[in-house]
């Protein structure tokens, strides 16, 4: 019997909120992250982005810690982890894995030019800095895989848990706006010049966005939130940078996903998808889905509301789906007007009670990679 | 989860200006910078893939080291028309910055300032496991993971996961380290088909052979 495998915590630091309550509050109300910004520090001409500010991240720390030797990014990832550590109870022992997941980590450290900045630049220093601070007794693992990081992070959590390997795993994830990302993702010509519009005829790329989420994945049912049902990761073997025409890796994911999770695809409520607002991500996801026969279930992005967190996003999303599935509760897909995708897929367009027994997170990113990810909620039986 | 024993099929390193595999030399040349080495690898190993020259310095070592590997399974699967299934389990401590310090170097003047598409998208680890994936059509597992050093009982543990789940067949795991022309690979293929020949050896020995 392969042992079942649980997220009884979660949080999140994003432009909305420190806290998921607040986070949820702002999404019902419409509220989005992304703004304009005027920074030649970041970009040459101004840029609509979803960022926090570092007086609510300093303040926010403040009150946990006064050590002065964390970055920024240090700083939001220990702010998401630290509830959630001492609500779990968890004792950080050999049997506790701490899984860090981005996709470049503290990479501003670059433009310092220092040994000591250098080295920072690493992610297993970041990592190691991060796991220090609570004091996990496992060597950190870092998963970086692109913009899928921070739900195949969920994935690997999975898989050990299953395997016995551990009984508690914290993952957090997390990225930063910065010129790095931001002129790599311009000289693409992959930014939107207003906020991003997933799924809409009149999209024209991404804005992208900052956040650190947290969940805990265990083999303990209690204080259960979601349970992780079927897991896949699969690559499109077809361009470095761009996605499958047909969506092939997704499709796959998908397909195996389900699989494992042994359920058929119409049993899915709602899938909580990449959406990045780029034409070819929106049309690859919607071909994906139709070749499943996905394309009748309600769908968002929630890239209108935080941008493109990049390995930071599977995770934040994951974290809002599992709101959703416990408030009975479909979140609008912001920025989303008049389809713009070739094959028409279900994307919400206001928010709407419904239950949700089964929900689908998916992401994919540079490099072809994709990942799938199933889960069920949490039956409550009385007694 | 029931554990089957998992073997391993065959390895390589490069390294030192010298490629080999499964415990015999089967390249080596006097000293030279890494470009130099790895196009000469190419050549020896008469490789027909133009793209390899587009390839930042850790793509082109995951790329030499898996194709030694995998070109003689996934050559047979093709003859014989069967799908494979060989997942990509790949770790190492500099992540992607050779790359990214060169990217960093272009945006950072700004009288020079001229980000380019084709290097930012090598600034990503997981990359190199993307140009393995369409050179060898591998539509499978494939995750990239950083540590500080060779992480042995990690990348085997995963590994067997993925086997003992039935995610994946066989599993290429190992280690591709580059930074600042310095290197160094090991690879491995990994399955539940016994194979006797590594039976007193596990990935870390033969790591530090």
């Amino acid at each position: 019997m392969i042992r079942e495998v649980y997220i009884p915590e979660t949080n999140c630091i994003t432009p909305l909120g420190f806290d998921v309550p607040s986070n949820v509050e702002a999404i019902l109300r419409g509220d989005s992250g992304i703004q304009l910004h005027n920074d030649i520090a970041l970009m040459p001409a101004s840029f609509y982005a979803a960022i926090i500010s570092n007086e609510k991240i300093n303040s926010a720390f403040e009150k946990i810690s006064t050590d002065t030797k964390y970055s920024r990014l240090e700083k939001m990832m220990i702010l998401a982890l630290e509830p959630i550590i001492k609500n779990s109870g968890v004792e950080l022992n050999s049997k506790t894995a701490f899984i860090l997941s981005t996709t470049k980590g503290n990479i501003t450290a670059l433009k310092e030019d220092s040994e000591e900045s250098f080295n920072n630049a690493h992610l297993d220093v970041l990592a190691k800095n991060v796991a220090n601070f609570f004091g996990f007794k496992t060597q950190p693992i870092v998963v970086s895989n692109a913009c899928v990081s921070g739900i195949l992070a969920v994935s690997v959590a999975k898989r050990m848990i299953q395997s016995e390997l551990y009984d508690n795993v914290f993952v957090v994830a997390g990225d930063e706006v910065s010129e790095f990302v931001l002129s790599g993702f311009n000289s693409f010509q992959a930014m939107s010049e207003l906020p991003c519009k997933p799924y809409s005829k009149n999209r024209t790329g991404v804005s992208l966005g900052e956040a650190t989420a947290a969940v805990l994945v265990s083999a303990e049912v209690r204080n259960a939130k979601i349970k992780v049902i079927g897991d896949s990761s699969i690559n499109d073997a077809n361009h470095i940078s761009g996605p499958s025409r047909t969506g092939e890796g997704l499709f796959k994911s998908i397909q195996n996903a389900l699989k494992e999770a042994q359920i058929d695809a119409d049993k899915i409520d709602y899938i909580s998808a990449h959406g990045t607002a780029t034409p070819f991500n929106d049309e690859m996801e919607a071909i994906a889905l139709n070749r499943l026969g996905l394309q009748n279930v309600p769908i968002n992005s929630l890239k209108g509301f935080y941008g493109h967190t990049l390995g930071a996003s599977g995770l934040l999303e994951t974290v809002i789906a599992i709101e959703s599935v416990n408030q009975n509760m479909l979140f609008e897909s912001k920025g989303f007007d008049e389809i713009g995708v070739s094959e028409l897929i279900n994307v919400i367009e206001k928010n709407e009670e419904r239950n949700i027994d089964y929900f689908l997170k998916t992401a994919s990113g540079f490099g072809g990679c994709n990942t799938a990810v199933v889960f069920e909620k949490m039956k409550h039986e009385l007694y | 989860m029931t554990q089957n024993k998992t073997y391993i099929q065959s390895y390589i390193t490069i390294q030192n200006n010298e490629i080999v595999l499964n415990g015999t030399s089967v390249f080596k040349i006097e000293p030279t910078d890494f470009t130099d080495f790895s196009k000469q690898a190419y050549r020896n190993f008469d490789i027909q893939y133009p793209k390899f020259f587009k390839m930042d310095a850790l793509s082109k070592l995951a790329f030499l080291g898996s194709e030694l590997l995998l070109s003689p399974i996934t050559s047979q699967e093709k003859e014989e028309n069967k799908e494979n299934n060989i997942a990509l389990v790949l770790a190492n401590k500099s992540s992607s910055l050779d790359t990214d310090v060169k990217y960093q170097e272009s945006i950072s003047d700004k009288e020079n300032y001229f980000p380019s598409p084709a290097v930012f998208v090598y600034t990503l680890p997981n990359i190199c496991l993307g140009e393995i994936s369409i050179r060898h059509q591998l539509k499978s597992e494939n995750s990239f993971f950083i540590f500080d050093a060779f992480n042995t009982e990690f990348l085997f543990n995963y590994s067997g996961i993925l086997l003992n789940t039935n995610k994946a067949d066989t599993v290429l795991c190992g280690w591709v380290e580059f930074f600042n022309d310095s290197y160094k690979a090991f690879l491995c293929t990994i399955s539940k088909e016994e194979n006797e020949k590594y039976k007193n050896e596990n990935i870390n020995t033969l790591y530090n052979k």
